[in-house]
């Protein structure tokens, strides 16, 4: 905790705060892709969605989001989470530093 | 070489390598023990969390059940990866830069508040408990079948092995056996999944394999199981028969429950960086993943296989597999209209069922039913043994820790030395090893029910708190300790009773809403949140050191090593 922001110097509380707001939106964002393709696609919409196939595969629809597509949209999700917080770090002057 | 021997063979020399790790790289720092020195890569903490994650259960049991619930299935798929996202995005920065060494220090801190510690404490050992206990079994039925030896001694060695490197090693030892015990638990679980997905689909890649053709019939293989499960009365594969609401809710409750199970929240602690921290918890599920979407295509050929290879097929000419199994007692055939041949139908079917088999023995029968090579066979015991073995040491760990860091060291003997709190560590593991190993000998008699527990507790007591301790500053001590207890409260009064006290009512018509006690940990995180919130509200702002805290774990500069706060 070295250099931990000082409360009394508004300009850094200020960046701080609108830092957080950035990250909230990007949660927000991404948890909504989260919601939707599992709960929503793989659960709620899995029956309808069972009426069509993915082409060229015997996978009905609902069934293969909810068995394989979700888990391949939870990874990727997880990678866009990384580079944009990577880069709003560096925006905000607030990453670590050092390299690997 | 026979079965047998390449089973002794593999499982000898994978043991070896742990050990010798172990041994490499033994802990001589409380920070060693804890959390290996905090300098791990994100790499190897990836891997090493998707050992410690992916336990028997996964390994051994989860292709099976799949294979007999077909489309429901899918709560145990999404609901034990989803979670990562939860704790990717919302939990593993926050607490790697806050940056102490357990769950219950976090809470403790955050909320200002030895009781708030205390509890968090007393739910981590208990989730913990409950989940290794299943662990022991799972290595004594390993054992037990392939080394031919009785269940109980193979429970005995699996605690001679994760006692000597949960104990000597701790977390530094443990996390980079670890990463050796993925290698074997993936290698172990791909190679037959590969081998039959070549054999009935035509396609290396398992993934693709199960959506594709069958190679005898040309029909789409799901396609083909569906209507096998009509001809013998069970429910289509790809749909299932649970309600979508009990469904949304137990995948609900696995989800958040992963999130907040502390042996793999205290991964995120052991590397250098917040920013290592969510990369970390990128390769673990990349990792997790790759098992987990092999498993759905294991279930459909293992299902396929079974019901072709054994439905009306004379009882006299079974297969040697099926003969063994039978000893176990884990398969067994009923010949009740005593025409010699196996029915093996469901509830729909005018005919009576046969043939009892127990879901656990899918994945280590599956070789064998398939016909694969022997050493495929002794590898996946190897591989079943390296998930089982990784789980428990790293919940051993977990519960080492409540006791000699948050309980004696942080609660009733703050001036204890460095030196004796490792030492206390190390025999509370030892301790640990012993409890779990009798539940393993004399496991209760539900042991299903018990791991839903584990993750219903998890689920309605840590991420709740965890998550607005991080996100609301407005949470105050009072809130926290009130929403903790309820929410594990209502969750357990729900599950003993139904699960324990009224097993016989323990049906979607007595349900509340239809929930089943699997799925009523989401019930009991809402009021978790709901009143942790409202409490709040009322009661005093929390000070502002608290305050303080909470905006810079909120900012990843400044991370630094894993210490301690002074609170």
């Amino acid at each position: 905790m070295t250099d931990r922001p000082s409360a009394n110097d508004p300009e850094v509380a200020a960046r701080h705060t609108e830092y957080w707001r950035r990250n909230i939106r990007y949660m927000g964002i991404l948890l909504t892709v989260w919601f939707v393709v599992s709960f929503g696609f793989g659960i709620l919409l899995a029956e309808p969605l069972n009426a069509f196939t993915v082409p060229g595969t015997g996978f009905p629809l609902g069934f293969w989001f909810a068995q394989q597509g979700s888990i391949y949209v939870f990874v990727v999700l997880i990678f866009v989470y990384v580079r944009l917080m990577n880069r709003l770090d560096r925006e905000f002057g607030v990453d670590e530093g050092g390299t690997a | 070489m026979t079965v047998q021997s390449w089973t002794f063979l593999l499982v000898a020399a994978s043991f070896a390598l742990y050990i010798g790790i172990a041994i490499w790289s033994r802990a001589s720092t409380t920070k060693d023990f804890y959390v290996a020195g905090g300098g791990v890569s994100p790499l190897a903490n990836g891997m090493a969390t998707a050992a410690d994650w992916m336990s028997a259960a996964s390994f051994i049991s989860m292709a099976g059940l799949i294979s007999f619930m077909g489309y429901d299935g899918t709560v145990y798929l999404m609901g034990w990866t989803g979670g990562y996202v939860l704790l990717a995005l919302c939990l593993a920065p926050y607490l790697r830069k806050f940056g102490a060494f357990t769950v219950p220090d976090f809470v403790g801190d955050r909320y200002y508040s030895q009781l708030a510690r205390v509890v968090a404490d007393i739910c981590a050992i208990f989730v913990s408990f409950t989940y290794v206990a299943g662990q022991m079994r799972g290595v004594g039925i390993v054992f037990g079948r392939f080394l031919e030896v009785d269940i109980n001694t193979g429970v005995y060695i699996g605690m001679a092995i994760v006692f000597f490197y949960a104990v000597l090693g701790g977390m530094k030892g443990i996390t980079y056996t670890q990463v050796a015990q993925y290698c074997v638990l993936i290698f172990a679980y791909m190679v037959p999944a590969i081998f039959l997905s070549m054999m009935i689909a035509g396609n290396p890649i398992p993934q693709l394999g199960f959506g594709g053709a069958d190679t005898s019939t040309g029909v789409a293989l799901l396609e083909r199981l569906n209507g096998l499960h009509q001809e013998l009365g069970f429910a289509a594969y790809t749909s299932g028969t649970k309600s979508t609401l009990d469904v949304f809710f137990i995948t609900a409750a696995l989800m958040v429950g992963t999130a907040g199970l502390p042996h793999v929240i205290i991964r995120f602690y052991t590397v250098p960086r917040v920013r290592d921290a969510r990369l970390s918890v990128g390769y673990a599920l990349i990792f997790i993943a790759l098992l987990y979407t092999t498993a759905p295509a294991i279930a459909v050929f293992a299902r396929t296989n079974l019901i072709t290879s054994v439905s009306e097929a004379p009882y006299s000419e079974v297969p040697e597999w099926f003969t063994k199994w039978e000893e176990t007692g884990l398969l067994a055939f009923d010949d009740v209209n005593g025409d010699g041949l196996i029915q093996f139908v469901g509830p729909d079917s005018p005919l009576t069922n046969e043939l009892t088999v127990d879901r656990d023995i899918m994945v280590l029968a599956n070789p064998e039913i398939a016909g694969l090579p022997d050493w495929v066979v002794g590898l996946v015991a190897a591989g079943g043994l390296a998930a089982a073995l990784s789980t428990a040491a790293g919940l051993l760990l977990v519960v080492s820790s409540a006791v000699s860091h948050d309980l004696l060291k942080r609660t009733f003997m703050p001036e204890i030395t460095e030196k004796g709190e490792l030492l206390a560590a190390r025999i509370s593991a030892g301790v640990a090893v012993m409890v779990a190993g009798y539940f393993g000998i004399n496991p209760p008699g539900f042991v299903a029910q018990v791991v839903a527990f584990a993750f219903g507790l998890a689920a309605a007591s840590f991420f709740p708190v965890i998550i607005l301790g991080i996100f609301s500053k407005r949470t105050t001590r009072e809130g926290a300790i009130l929403g903790m207890v309820t929410g594990v409260t209502i969750t357990a009064a729900y599950i003993v009773y139904f699960a324990l006290m009224h097993p016989e009512l323990n049906n979607a018509d007595n349900w509340w809403f239809g929930i089943s006690p699997e799925g009523f940990g989401t019930v009991g995180m809402l009021v978790n949140f709901a009143i942790t919130m409202v409490v709040s509200r009322f009661t005093p702002e929390p000070p502002v050191h608290v305050r303080v805290l909470v905006e810079s774990i909120r900012i990843p500069r400044g991370a630094g090593e894993a210490h301690e706060i002074s609170a």
